[in-house]
C-alpha cells in the first residue's frame, strides 16, 4: 500500500469508514430519492447527538481495555431522578444545575462500577451488565416508573427543547443542543490527546502491567474514568430528556447495541489501546444513517436490527484480521530471493 | 573506563521467604559504578526474587538495601524509581500501541507528575537520548510494529532518559540473534562509560563471561560465589549454578545405517519465506536447523506442521506422500510440533499439568463405549510425569506456576503422549537454565533411539553441537549448508550462519 493511501485511510481506518458512509450514502440516494433532502441531513445530525455522547464514554473504556454496557441505565437513571426530584419538589433550579445534578448522579454510579472493576480485577464486561440491570431495577423500585410529560418537565428544559440554532430554508433544523454535544466531543478528543491522563488511558489499554511498572497510577486512572464515563451517559441522557420532551424510564436500556457497534466500527479497539473521537464519530453517523433510513429505501424495520447485529460482527472481524496481520513476524528475504 | 569504589547499590544479608519457602537466604551483592555484574542461576535459584526486591516490587524479610549511600529496610517501586533504579524486563514491558518516542518519554513525564502532554516535548526528549546513545530508530514508529530488538533499544532508552544509576537487565539476550547481542553489548559498554552500574542477569554462560566484570552465582536462594569474571571459566560457572559437572560434547548414538527414511521434504516453496527446501530425516536422527532470527527457520517447521501451508512442494511421511493444508493433516500423518512460543501456542496455562499432558492425545483414550478410559488416562500422565522428571508437587499443579525449564518438559510430555513418529521442536530450551537443558536434550536423545525422527530448530550452537546428526542453516530462506557427524562444531556453525 502506497503511502499516500495508508495516509488516506487513518490510524484507525477512519478513511475507510468515510468511503464507506459515502457509499451507503449513495446507494440510498439512488433506491430512493426522497433520502437527498436537508431535511434528511438535519434528522442525522439530530439523532446522532445522544448515541455520540454515549460512543465517547464507551469509546473511553475501551480505549482502556475494558467494555462498558451499563451506560443506558446510568444515563435514564441520572436524568430521570434529577427530573424526578425538581418535579416532585415542584422547582425549576435552572438547566446548569439541573445538568450538574445529573451527572453528579451519573459520576457516582460510574465510581461504583470502576471501583468494583478496578479494585477487585474483575472483567468489565460482567460487571457493567450486572450494573446496568441493578441501576435500572432501582430506578424503577425506589426512584419511580412513571413517564413524565412535556408539560410537566421543568420549565427551562422544555424551553431548551424548542430552541434551534439554525432552521435551513430548504427543510429541517439544527439543534441547539449540537453546540454542547460538539463541544464536549472536542474536549473529550484534547483529552485524550494532549493530557496525561488520556495517554495513560492509551498506556492501560496497551499494557496494564507495564503502565503500573512505569509509576501510573493504575486503579486511580480507572477509577476516574469509569466516574467520566457515568457523567458522559448522565450528559446524554439529559440530552435525550430535552430532545425527546419527556422523561420515561423505560428508555434508553436496550439501545446499547447500536452504540457498541458505532465504537468498533469507528476503529476503538476490542483489545483495548486504540480509538478516536473522529472515528467514532463517523461509526455513529454510519449506524444511525443505517438506523434512520432502511425502512426509506424499502427494507422493513424488522431488518434493522439484524443490520446493526452484522454491522458490529464485521467492525470485530476488521479488527482481527487486521490484528492478526500486524502480528505477523517480519521475514528478511530479498525480493530478488523470490524470482 | 574509571571505577569508582563506592558502591552504588547494596544489598545486605537479604532474606526473602514465600508460604515457608526460602526463595533468599541472607544474600548480599553490590553494585559499582560504570561496573557490569552479571546475576547468574538456574531457574528458581532466586535471581528474580532478588531483582524484585532491588526494584521494590517485593518486600524483603531482613536484610537492607542501600543506594547512593542511604539505608532502608525495603523500598517502593516509586522509591527505586527515584533513586535511580530501573528495571528492564525480559518482556520489555513496553506499550505497543504508543510510539517509540512516547514509550521513552512516558516514564519522565510521569515522574514530573505532568497533566499535559506535548507531542513536541516527548519527541525532543527520546530525540536527546538516542542520540547519546548514538543510536538510530524510527521514533514515530508504533512499538508494534518494531523488531524485538529495536523494542530491546526503546526499553533501554526509556530506562537511561530518566538518568538511571542502576540499570538490571532481565535476561536481555533471549530473543536477539548474535548480532544484535553484539549490538547489545556495544551500548552496554557505553552505557558503563557513562557510569551506569549495570546488573545482567542471565544464564548464557558465554555472554556472561563477554561482558562482566564481576560474576555472582545464585543457586536455590543462596549466594554460591561472587568475583571478578577473569576467575572463571564456562565450565566453573555452569558448576556453580547447577551444583554439578555439565557436559556440553557431543553425545550422538551413531546412525543405524539401514535406518528407514521416515521424512522427506521435496521442494517446499512458500512465496516470500522460503524456497525449494529439500530434506530427510531418518529413525533415530535428530536433526538441526539453524539460521538467523527470520531467516525462514521457523517458518519452514510451521509449513511441515501445517500451521501456514506452503505454496508448493511434497512432504513424503513414510514413503506416502500427504496434503499437510493444515494441523490436522499434519497430526495424522504422525508429525508433532513443539512451537516456539510454548506460553501462548504450547500450553493450557490455568490448567493442571495432568490436563495439559494429555490434551492433544484424549481421542487415543476412547473406550468403545464412547467414553473415555480414565483409569490409562492416569496412566499415562503418571508415567510421562516420572518420565520426564517434572519438578511439581503433584500432577494436578497448575502449569502457570511452573518454571521455564519444567513448562517446556509439560509441553514435550503433552507430545510424547501422541506417540508421533516425527518431532518438531523450535527453539526447545530458549529460556530453560543449563540443567534443565542438559536433561531436556537427553530426553530428545532418549526417544531418538527408541526410532522417533527429530527435528531441533535452534540458533543455541552449544545445543546443536551436542545433538544432532546433522545440521542445516537456513539463509534467507534458503538452505545454504549442511554439516554431518564430526564436521558439526560451533566455528563449523557459526560460519554458516554469517553467510
Amino acid at each position: 500500500m502506497s503511502a499516500t493511501l495508508r495516509r488516506l485511510r487513518g490510524a484507525n481506518n477512519e478513511g475507510l469508514l468515510v468511503a464507506v458512509i459515502i457509499v451507503v450514502a449513495v446507494a440510498m440516494s439512488i433506491a430512493s430519492p426522497a433520502f437527498l433532502s436537508s431535511g434528511t441531513f438535519f434528522a442525522l445530525v439530530r439523532s446522532s447527538m445522544v448515541p455520540l455522547i454515549f460512543a465517547l464514554g464507551v469509546m473511553l473504556i475501551m480505549i482502556s481495555g475494558g467494555i462498558d454496557v451499563s451506560f443506558p441505565a446510568i444515563a435514564i437513571f441520572a436524568a430521570y431522578t434529577t427530573v424526578k426530584w425538581s418535579v416532585d419538589g415542584n422547582l425549576d433550579p435552572g438547566l446548569v444545575l439541573i445538568f450538574v445534578i445529573a451527572m453528579v448522579v451519573g459520576g457516582l454510579l460510574g465510581l461504583f462500577n470502576g471501583v468494583v472493576i478496578a479494585r477487585f480485577r474483575l472483567p468489565t464486561l460482567i460487571v457493567t451488565l450486572g450494573t446496568l440491570t441493578m441501576y435500572k431495577g432501582i430506578l424503577l423500585t425506589y426512584i419511580g416508573s412513571l413517564y413524565i410529560s412535556a408539560g410537566e418537565l421543568p420549565g427551562s428544559v422544555t424551553t431548551l427543547s424548542d430552541v434551534h440554532l439554525w432552521d435551513a430554508p430548504s427543510g429541517g433544523y439544527l439543534h441547539f443542543m449540537v453546540v454542547p454535544v460538539v463541544l464536549v466531543a472536542v474536549l473529550i478528543a484534547v483529552m485524550l490527546r494532549w493530557t496525561l491522563f488520556g495517554r495513560s488511558i492509551f498506556a492501560i489499554g496497551g499494557d496494564t502491567e507495564a503502565a503500573r511498572r512505569v509509576g501510573i497510577r493504575v486503579v486511580r486512572t480507572q477509577v476516574w474514568l469509569y466516574v467520566l464515563a457515568g457523567g458522559l451517559a448522565a450528559f446524554g441522557g439529559m440530552v435525550f430528556v430535552i430532545l425527546g420532551k419527556n422523561a420515561n424510564p423505560q428508555s434508553i436500556v436496550g439501545t446499547e447495541l447500536d452504540i457498541i457497534a458505532a465504537v468498533v466500527l469507528g476503529g476503538a479497539s476490542i483489545f483495548g489501546g486504540r480509538g478516536s473521537v473522529f472515528g467514532t464519530m463517523l461509526g455513529v453517523v454510519l449506524v444511525q444513517l443505517i438506523n434512520n433510513n432502511l425502512v426509506l429505501v424499502g427494507i422493513p424495520s424488522t431488518w434493522q436490527r439484524a443490520v446493526v447485529g452484522i454491522l458490529l460482527l464485521l467492525g470485530v472481524t476488521a479488527q482481527a484480521l487486521g490484528r492478526a496481520g500486524a502480528n505477523k513476524r517480519p521475514v528478511m528475504i530479498e525480493k530478488e530471493a523470490e524470482a | 573506563m574509571t571505577v569508582v569504589a563506592q558502591p552504588v547499590l547494596e544489598v545486605h544479608d537479604v532474606v526473602k521467604t514465600y508460604g515457608g519457602v526460602h526463595a533468599l537466604k541472607s544474600v548480599s551483592i553490590s553494585l559499582l559504578a560504570g561496573e557490569v555484574h552479571c546475576l547468574a542461576g538456574e531457574n528458581g535459584s532466586g535471581k528474580s526474587t532478588l531483582i524484585k526486591i532491588i526494584s521494590g516490587v517485593e518486600k524483603p524479610d531482613s536484610g537492607t538495601i542501600s543506594i547512593g549511600g542511604k539505608r532502608r529496610s525495603h523500598l517502593t517501586p516509586n522509591e527505586a524509581i527515584r533513586s535511580g533504579v530501573q528495571v528492564i524486563y525480559q518482556d520489555f514491558s513496553l506499550f505497543p500501541n504508543l510510539t517509540a518516542a512516547e514509550n521513552i518519554a512516558m516514564l519522565s513525564e510521569l515522574a514530573e507528575r505532568r497533566n499535559f502532554s506535548s507531542r513536541k516535548r516527548i519527541f525532543a526528549e527520546a530525540e536527546r537520548i538516542v542520540t547519546e546513545l548514538g543510536l538510530t530508530m524510527d521514533l514515530g514508529a508504533d512499538v508494534e510494529s518494531l523488531s524485538v530488538a529495536d523494542r530491546q533499544l526503546v526499553a533501554i532508552c526509556r530506562a537511561l532518559v530518566g538518568d538511571a544509576k542502576v540499570l538490571i537487565m532481565d535476561e536481555p539476550t533471549t530473543a536477539l540473534t548474535h548480532t544484535e547481542v553484539d549490538r547489545l553489548f556495544t551500548i552496554v559498554r557505553t552505557l558503563q562509560e557513562r557510569g551506569v552500574a549495570v546488573m545482567f542477569v542471565s544464564h548464557k554462560l558465554d555472554e556472561v563471561l563477554q561482558i562482566a566484570q564481576r560474576l555472582t552465582i545464585l543457586r536455590n536462594g543462596e549466594l554460591v560465589e561472587t568475583g571478578p569474571a577473569s576467575d572463571f571459566t564456562g565450565r566453573s560457572v555452569a558448576k556453580a549454578m547447577t551444583g554439578r559437572e555439565v557436559s556440553e560434547e557431543r553425545l550422538v548414538a551413531p546412525l543405524e545405517p539401514d535406518a528407514p527414511v521416515l521424512l522427506e521434504v521435496k521442494n517446499l516453496t512458500r512465496s516470500g519465506d522460503f524456497h525449494n527446501i529439500n530434506l530427510s530425516l531418518r529413525a533415530g536422527e535428530i536433526l538441526g536447523i539453524t539460521g538467523l532470527l527470520g531467516s525462514g527457520r521457523s517458518e519452514i517447521a510451521e509449513a511441515i506442521f501445517g500451521i501456514r501451508p506452503a505454496d508448493s512442494g511434497e512432504v513424503v511421511v513414510a514413503g506416502q506422500t500427504h496434503k499437510i493444508n493444515s494441523i490436522r493433516d499434519a497430526v495424522k500423518a504422525g508429525i508433532g510440533y513443539v512451537p516456539e512460543d510454548r506460553l501462548t501456542q504450547g500450553l493450557f496455562l490455568e490448567a493442571s499439568i495432568a490436563d495439559n499432558i494429555v490434551a492433544s492425545s484424549l481421542d487415543s483414550y476412547r473406550a468403545k463405549s464412547g467414553l473415555l478410559n480414565t483409569k490409562r488416562i492416569q496412566e499415562s500422565i503418571a508415567e510421562l510425569f516420572k518420565r520426564l522428571r517434572i519438578q511439581a508437587p503433584s500432577v494436578t499443579a497448575m502449569v502457570h506456576s511452573l518454571s521455564g525449564g519444567n513448562a517446556q518438559r509439560v509441553v514435550l510430555a503433552k507430545w510424547l503422549d501422541r506417540k508421533p513418529s516425527i518431532l518438531v521442536l523450535n527453539g526447545p530450551t530458549v529460556g530453560v537454565d543449563i540443567g534443565s537443558k542438559e536433561e531436556i536434550l537427553g530426553i530428545l536423545r532418549e526417544q531418538a533411539a527408541t526410532g522417533m525422527g527429530i527435528i531441533v530448530i535452534s540458533d543455541d550452537i552449544p545445543e546443536l553441537v551436542s545433538s544432532c546428526h546433522r545440521v542445516l542453516t537456513v539463509y534467507k530462506g534458503r538452505i545454504v549448508s549442511e554439516l554431518v557427524g564430526d564436521d558439526i562444531h560451533a566455528d563449523g556453525i557459526q560460519e554458516g550462519l554469517a553467510v
